[in-house]
């Protein structure tokens, strides 16, 4: 049976998609097939991220609507075999997605093979993250380290809790992760931002990882490739934990804290 | 069957109700006329039922009564609260007597059984415990509300909202094992994150009511 896992946040700019194509391109690395479904109607950005705008036809959208076949739709990374991207609409809105069609579609994908589905939820509350959500099994809860974006995570827990297709079933609540992204210890330490222990006492679920601050993720957005292959840098690390630690591995937390300048460096500066 | 002409059916009305309270006819003129001065529009061909419960003698000028009222354009619908002597009086000029409806008094709800929840209240999410106390083993994250027409216990930090005694139970407190509240409040009364820290000489505590005001109370842990 597949596995649904939305990555949600409730705020903007956090880092979804980034985290959504990491943790999928991850996932299939680790040899499960896996499909990653953008949900941001209207705004699509996971093919960009991804890097496989160009091979974007078909959509979401036109296969909800019956225009397409999901075969039509799904496009194959070229990197891993694994994994296959869903792209949204661009041309259309929220309200084109309905709970039947995304069912339908999450059906269809389970009975395709695919073990692990990661839907890439837009931001807000709105119809697209509300369907989002609705049929997760799990849901990472993308946070950054500052308050408002803590308090919009709280609100989407009680959404999970009460909106989703588990809850209204009253079926085993959906499992609930804390996924810390741009996460800077220094900024910790002189206190411009709250520490993981801060967040994790606010929001009290399991954390799943913490993902530094890094120049990498920018590069790899640009660079359309999910930063989780960029093995050399601290967040394609923290990502690789991260998805080892979703599959229920148990693994130490890295980055959390400031890096320690070496000798030549603090008089050379880095 | 043809449709009937005449159909019975209950209503209640709104009607003002004079007392008299002395047998004094004099006084009664010039005191109505006092009153009604206040108001003319008001009064003009107003409807009123004359309340007599005050009145013990037998000896009161109904037929004076009404003379005086209809001077001033009131109409009497009848009277209500005489005594058994003036009954019979008004009775006999074939006005109405009209009982008087018992004042409604609702028995308070029944106090039901404690709401317990086993669960974080997320920032807007609205728990509120109907006639009962609220226990929650969790957190109350901000931007979320728990009310209850009793007391709320929360065994978690309580960042939001918090209402006790919503139907007006001063009775009622608030415990929290940790307060950071964006709000309390019980029945009514209420302080905001900056009078709680005013108040508030640790961080786990007890609100409720003294009198008029809040007060905090550490918790004898």
């Amino acid at each position: 049976m597949a596995h649904i896992i939305v990555v949600t946040s409730g705020k903007g700019g956090v880092g979804k998609t980034t985290s959504s194509a990491a943790i999928a391109t991850g996932l299939a690395l680790k040899g499960h097939k896996t499909v990653v479904i953008d949900f941001d109607i209207g705004l699509r950005n996971l093919d960009l991220i991804m890097g496989c705008e160009r091979r974007v036809v078909y959509d979401f959208v036109n296969v909800i609507n019956g225009e397409a076949n999901l075969n039509q739709a799904l496009i194959k990374d070229k990197r891993c075999e694994n994994l296959h991207i869903l792209p949204a609409s661009q041309t259309r809105d929220k309200d084109a997605l309905t709970k039947e069609g995304v069912g339908k579609v999450l059906d269809d994908l389970a009975d395709a093979g695919f073990e692990y589905i990661i839907c890439d939820s837009p931001a807000g509350i709105e119809t697209g993250a509300m369907m989002a959500l609705y049929f997760a099994d799990t849901a990472i809860v993308t946070t950054n380290p500052e308050v408002s974006s803590v308090r919009d995570s709280d609100r989407i827990l009680g959404m999970l809790q009460s909106k989703s297709r588990r809850a209204e079933q009253n079926l085993e609540p959906i499992r609930e992760y804390l996924l810390l992204t741009r996460y800077s210890p220094t900024r910790v330490k002189t206190g411009e931002m709250l520490s993981v222990g801060d967040v994790e006492e606010i929001l009290a679920i399991k954390l799943l990882g913490v993902i530094p601050e890094s120049q990498a993720v920018l590069k790899a957005s640009n660079a359309g490739v999910p930063v989780i292959l960029d093995k050399e840098s601290d967040a394609g690390q923290a990502y690789e934990d991260t998805v080892s630690r979703l599959l229920g591995e148990e693994l130490p937390l890295r980055f959390v804290t400031e890096e320690k300048k070496g000798f030549l460096k603090r008089i050379f500066g880095s | 069957m043809a449709t009937p002409s005449l159909e019975l059916k209950g209503a209640s009305f709104t009607l003002s109700v004079l007392h008299i309270y002395s047998t004094d006819l004099d006084k009664f003129a010039t005191e109505l006329a006092a009153k009604v001065a206040q108001a003319p529009q008001f009064f003009v061909g107003a409807p009123l039922v004359v309340n007599l419960s005050a009145i013990e003698s037998a000896d009161l000028d109904i037929v004076a009564i009404r003379q005086v009222m209809q001077q001033h354009n009131l109409v009497l619908v009848g009277f209500t609260g005489a005594n058994e002597a003036l009954t019979r009086q008004i009775r006999t000029m074939g006005l109405a007597i009209l009982k008087t409806g018992k004042a409604v008094v609702t028995p308070p709800p029944p106090h039901k059984e404690t709401r317990i929840l086993q669960q974080n209240i997320r920032s807007g999410q609205q728990i509120y415990a109907q006639n009962s106390d609220l226990i929650i083993f969790g957190n109350v994250g901000n931007g979320a509300e728990v009310i209850a027409d009793g007391s709320i216990h929360i065994f978690g930090a309580l960042r939001g909202k918090a209402m006790a005694g919503a139907k007006g139970n001063t009775q009622a407190v608030i415990l929290a094992r940790k307060l950071e509240a964006e709000l309390v409040s019980v029945a009514g009364q209420y302080w905001l994150s900056e009078n709680l820290a005013e108040h508030a000489d640790s961080t786990s505590g007890c609100i409720r009511l003294d009198g008029d005001s809040l007060v905090f109370e550490t918790l004898p842990l």
